[in-house]
């Protein structure tokens, strides 16, 4: 995968090409607006990282313009201005994700993977199906193997989102804000409760389990190892 | 700038100059009425008398031809008074009657003119004015009858110098009592101004003066008054936050510190690396949760949060809460419930999610009943935690009840403010700042955080204005009865 990075602190730059090339990605960077413009424009990039506030040419007007000419390589907005309302603002310009500084690095690739994946995945199949684990979005009927599951419509949308993003990082963050549409961050493990009520549904007396936790990032489904 | 030039700058002294102005325009109006009409009555008043004797004096001549004429003027000249006569011949000599001499010509136009003359009688060299008639008789003869002027002028002058007096009057008046106005209005208006200089200087506590008239000034200076007030209690409270903040942020910094040093001190192994690190990055998390919590505290106090508002309906986000929270709480030991009915907001929708979800999780965390009852049934209703979303009348009430330990009445006010934690659940897990969230999500929407009692234990509620217009369509709907999910 490539990634271009559009940030101007040089120490979250470099740290973030490092942690990229790291898990085998290639990043390349951008210190100002301008250079992130045309080196976005010309470059076959899967993913744009672009911090908000940007010299000479800031983070908003800089997706505005990709996204005028036509180019619609998704991108995530990194951004010290936390806020509902600075959030609504960034996806109204034409981002396609926006995570608040400060961000931790398993977040951010969690996100990063979610949306490179966005343009070619499966997404739109009407059938999710990992190992023996089955999931028909049209019916909203669940089986694994020849049982038949039966879930709340909430444990529905929380497994559809799973394994829409099967083989993926997904974080509580991320599961807060797309299955429940709720973007504050709540003091308790409210989503591991959720969580693990479900895995009692669909792992709880099989032999694979196929619903893991990530430590320190968050959640994926997938099968196979272990 | 000179006292002076301070004084005529004042709006009071422009003010009077302005009124001395149109009075004195007013007087000289009023006068100048009153001579123009004095002087066109004396005028009618002598051609209408003159017109009168001119007729009689030519029935005479009429009648008794020129020697009957002549002898009338004669007898009438001698009588004292401001009459005129005069009788020329056709080569212009004077015959008979009073005038001794005329501007030249005047004998020669016929009817009404203005005229300087002297009496025939008269032993001074002054020219007087008379308003005279000239009048053609037969065989070129003249006669000429009119009216001295000296009473016309007199009353004129009269009128002339009342005004002239009026107008001094009025400026001096005028100029003296705008003085004294604005004086008066520049010295309460300088003496809170200089407040207002100590009072920018740092002086807080110092109060405009306010006088016992209650007029205008001493109004501003109330209201003044009352906006220091105020200013003065946010700085107070404000400084309180910054030295809480600085405090609470600070222990679990110092915390993070100290582990960290612990680390390179003692840890020798990886894991013994990996652990102290992994503690450090939970450690910091919590600090940027707080933060965040913080601000956006911050932003719900200063309005800023104001753009995102639009319509629905707090059932909605009770009930999304409850499904949200219902598996935490079963986990907790609790069991949490939500009771709906029509409940129309215009707001921030994700604020009063956020405010409502950490009063449901202050139940889960605090709200396990002290004792439990032996009674099975009563046990249960102990630990059931109740969201509830209703309209009452011009608000909506979204409240949250558990059968804990309360919150003593003493107590309600003061955790609302940031950062304090009872001492009862200082050694739970948590930052202090979810009242205070919920209070200010409450205030930006124009309502308020009560704390009551639930009779054994605390309910919460965020007391909203509801939607104004919201009620007419919601009366078709069918929800009134409220709803229980479990």
């Amino acid at each position: 995968m490539r990634l271009l990075i559009i940030e101007d602190d040089r120490e979250s730059a470099d740290y973030l090409v490092k942690a990229f090339r790291e898990v085998g990605y290639i990043a390349d960077l951008a210190d100002d607006g301008e250079e992130g413009l045309s080196m976005a424009e010309s470059g076959d990039y899967d993913v744009l990282v672009v911090d908000r506030m940007l010299p000479k040419r800031d983070g908003l007007s800089l997706i505005g313009t990709l996204r005028e000419k036509g180019n619609r390589t998704p991108v995530l907005i990194l951004s010290a201005l936390g806020q509902v309302d600075d959030r609504i603002k960034g996806l109204r310009a034409g981002g396609d994700d926006y995570l608040p500084k400060p961000y931790s690095f398993a977040e951010l690739l969690a996100r990063v993977e979610v949306l490179s994946r966005r343009n070619v995945g499966p997404a739109e199949e009407t059938v999710y199906r990992v190992g023996d684990l089955e999931l028909d979005r049209l019916s909203h009927r669940v089986a694994r193997g020849k049982d038949e599951l039966t879930l709340q419509p909430r444990e529905f949308r929380l497994l559809e989102y799973l394994m829409k993003h099967a083989g993926q990082v997904v974080t509580r963050t991320m599961l807060l804000e797309n299955v429940w549409d709720y973007h504050f961050d709540p003091q308790t493990n409210v989503i591991d409760v959720h969580i693990s009520r479900l895995r009692s549904k669909i792992d709880k007396g099989f032999e694979r389990p196929l619903l893991h936790t990530i430590r320190g990032a968050g959640y994926m489904i997938r099968d196979g190892i272990r | 700038m000179t006292a002076f030039g301070k004084l005529i700058r004042t709006t009071a002294f422009r003010l009077t100059l302005v009124y001395l102005f149109l009075f004195a325009l007013f007087a000289a109006s009023l006068l100048g009425y009153f001579a123009w009409n004095t002087r066109r009555l004396i005028t009618e008043q002598i051609t209408s008398t003159v017109n009168a004797e001119v007729g009689e004096v030519t029935e005479i001549y009429n009648r008794r031809g020129l020697r009957g004429l002549v002898f009338t003027i004669g007898n009438r000249a001698l009588r004292p008074g401001a009459n005129l006569y005069l009788v020329t011949a056709p080569n212009g000599q004077a015959i008979a009657g009073n005038v001794g001499s005329l501007a030249p010509g005047v004998m020669g136009i016929e009817g009404w003119t203005e005229t300087a003359y002297r009496r025939l009688d008269d032993n001074d060299n002054t020219d007087h004015r008379a308003l005279v008639r000239v009048t053609e008789m037969t065989n070129g003869f003249r006669l000429l009858i009119g009216r001295d002027l000296e009473e016309r002028r007199r009353l004129f002058g009269i009128v002339a110098k009342a005004a002239q007096w009026s107008i001094l009057v009025v400026v001096v008046l005028g100029i003296g009592g705008g003085i004294f106005v604005a004086r008066r209005v520049l010295q309460r208006i300088d003496a809170m101004t200089g407040t207002a200089q100590r009072i920018m200087a740092g002086d807080l506590s110092d109060r405009l003066p306010v006088g016992r008239s209650g007029d205008e000034l001493d109004r501003l200076a109330e209201n003044l008054n009352a906006m220091l007030e105020r200013i003065e209690a946010l700085m107070t409270g404000l400084k309180e936050v910054s030295d809480n903040i600085a405090h609470d942020l600070k222990t679990p910094l110092t915390r993070l510190r100290n582990r960290a040093e612990e680390a390179l001190a003692r840890a020798g192994s990886e894991a013994g690396y990996r652990a102290a690190l992994e503690r450090t990055i939970e450690e910091s998390d919590g600090l940027i949760r707080t933060f965040n919590a913080l601000l956006m505290i911050a932003r719900a106090e200063s309005g800023q949060a104001r753009g995102n508002m639009d319509d629905f309906d707090a059932a909605e986000v009770a009930a999304g809460i409850h499904e949200l929270y219902e598996p935490l709480a079963e986990d907790g030991g609790m069991s949490l419930h939500v009771v709906t009915g029509p409940s129309p907001l215009h707001g921030n929708r994700e604020l009063i999610s956020q405010a409502l979800a950490n009063l449901v999780e202050n139940a889960i965390k605090y709200g396990k009943p002290v004792v439990q009852p032996i009674d099975p049934e009563a046990a249960a209703a102990a630990k059931e935690i109740l969201i509830e979303a209703r309209r009452e009348d011009d608000s909506v009430l979204l409240s949250v009840a558990d059968h804990g330990p309360g919150i003593p009445e003493a107590d309600r006010k003061h955790v609302v403010e940031r950062f304090v934690r009872l001492e009862a659940s200082r050694t739970l897990p948590g930052s202090g700042l979810g009242l205070s969230l919920a209070s200010a999500v409450a205030t930006l929407h124009g309502g308020e955080l009560r704390l009551g009692d639930a009779d054994p234990g605390l309910i919460a509620t965020l007391v909203l204005p509801a939607r104004a217009g919201a009620a007419d369509r919601l009366a078709g709907q069918t929800q009134d009865v409220p709803q229980k999910a479990a």
